[in-house]
């Protein structure tokens, strides 16, 4: 197999810079020093191959993942579902995508959350899966609460999903967070604002698909994400990775 | 098939940060719970890798010389024999060598170890491990490298080494070796900012 294309140069006025200063944690956690431009070479250009075999049957259904025989976590049910492709419009086809939320309460189930909500024995908030031969992909979960935070001075998060992607390559890989249409704390939230620009903040709220629901079971709200996409658009129409 | 989005639709997706309890995805044994059989990343060479065996150890510092205790990095490298795991990556590995690791500190401490396969020079380049760092306060992940200070011959003909300046700075992404009782040990400490700042990619 050929050496990969390069990638196009990530976007960083779209993207958020390291320093926000709204955003107490990033001022002793930023680079000063600008980012050292390199040409790509082999160790950014691919990365670590995952398949099926890595994933579990039900390791993207957060209703039923870590819960107790005849159970089901408390909260509204929902699917995410989305697209991965690439900024040519290419689907990212047999990607791992890993997920995190906390629970309907607002509560993570890790040992440094000390929030008072409570843990719900029924839901780890992990889940994870690997895009289908389209780039689609698919969770079902509960739609997390919001939460309190120590900011400058104390905050809430907006009601958010983390979704981890890795594409083909290294330089692909991204770590993002998806909102919720209709939630007032979108707009007030530091993290959201560290993303410059509003058409790129748009980006991160996921969209309530009422027709695609699934009466009496649960409401599905679509996220696509693009990674980056590579220079080299020879095969216009392979799936990236394939 | 090419999918019919269009304009600011076709741009990368924003980052936004991994946030403290990033390990409840990536790293669920390290949040305080067991989830897979298998936690992703956890065997970075596997047991049939050639090569000499080694250790990593540092720490992730911020600007006031805090240890970032909830990092979690992920290690891409190569084998012994300057392949990666990959149908691209320039031949068959060791059955088992997947050459990708996460990695995250003990969170009162901010120390963290893995074990590895020390890597071949690849594709014209010195021996590396590439590390990717996200956590709380970083808004999108951070690339950086980890060469070995006893490879000095070869750090001199590494194009990306050698694209730095002022060349002080090379020194940010050299490990020292240590040989403790036993065993092949480098040290590698990432700052995030002030003196001595670890040089980042844009890669």
């Amino acid at each position: 197999m050929p050496k990969p294309g390069d990638f196009m140069p990530r976007d960083h006025a779209w993207q958020p810079p390291a320093l926000t200063p709204d955003y107490r944690t990033s001022v002793a956690r930023s680079p000063r020093l600008a980012l050292h431009p390199v040409q790509n070479t082999l160790s950014e250009l691919i990365g670590p191959v995952f398949d099926g075999s890595d994933v579990g049957a039900l390791d993207h259904d957060l209703l039923r993942n870590f819960a107790r025989p005849g159970e089901s976590p408390i909260g509204e049910r929902i699917c995410l579902q989305g697209r991965v492709s690439d900024e040519n419009g290419r689907p990212v086809a047999h990607s791992l995508v890993e997920l995190w939320q906390a629970n309907a309460g607002g509560r993570y189930r890790h040992v440094n959350d000390s929030y008072l909500a409570p843990i719900d024995p029924n839901f780890s908030g992990c889940g994870r899966t690997v895009t289908d031969a389209e780039g689609a992909y698919s969770f079902h979960t509960v739609k997390p609460g919001a939460y309190p935070w120590q900011n400058w001075s104390p905050h809430w998060r907006p009601a958010h999903i983390h979704l981890s992607l890795f594409g083909a390559g290294m330089a692909q890989r991204l770590i993002t967070q998806c909102y919720f249409e209709g939630d007032p704390l979108i707009a007030k939230c530091p993290i959201v604002n560290a993303v410059p620009g509003q058409v790129a903040r748009d980006r991160l709220v996921a969209t309530l698909d009422l027709d695609a629901s699934v009466p009496f079971d649960h409401t599905v709200y679509r996220f696509d994400i693009v990674l980056r996409g590579r220079r080299a658009t020879r095969f216009e129409n392979r799936p990236e990775g394939a | 098939m090419t999918m019919a989005i269009a304009g600011d639709d076709l741009k990368e997706t924003p980052s936004q940060t991994a946030g403290p309890y990033v390990h409840v995805g990536l790293a669920p044994g390290a949040a305080g719970f067991k989830m897979y059989d298998q936690e992703l990343g956890q065997d970075i060479a596997g047991p049939n890798a050639d090569g000499a065996r080694i250790r990593v150890v540092g720490r992730v510092l911020d600007g006031d010389g805090a240890a970032v205790k909830d990092v979690m990095i992920e290690l891409w490298q190569a084998n012994a024999h300057g392949r990666y795991a990959h149908p691209a990556g320039g031949g068959a590995v060791e059955p088992g060598f997947r050459g990708w690791g996460r990695v995250t500190p003990d969170f009162e401490t901010g120390q963290w170890a893995f074990d590895t396969v020390k890597p071949g020079a690849v594709d014209g380049q010195a021996p590396h491990i590439s590390f990717w760092l996200v956590a709380r306060g970083i808004n999108i992940g951070l690339h950086t490298r980890m060469y070995f200070n006893d490879d000095v011959m070869a750090h001199a003909a590494d194009p990306v080494l050698a694209s730095l300046a002022p060349a002080s700075r090379r020194s940010t992404l050299i490990a020292s070796r240590t040989e403790p009782e036993g065993g092949l040990v480098y040290r590698f400490d990432i700052r995030l900012q002030g003196d001595d700042e670890t040089v980042f990619f844009d890669v």
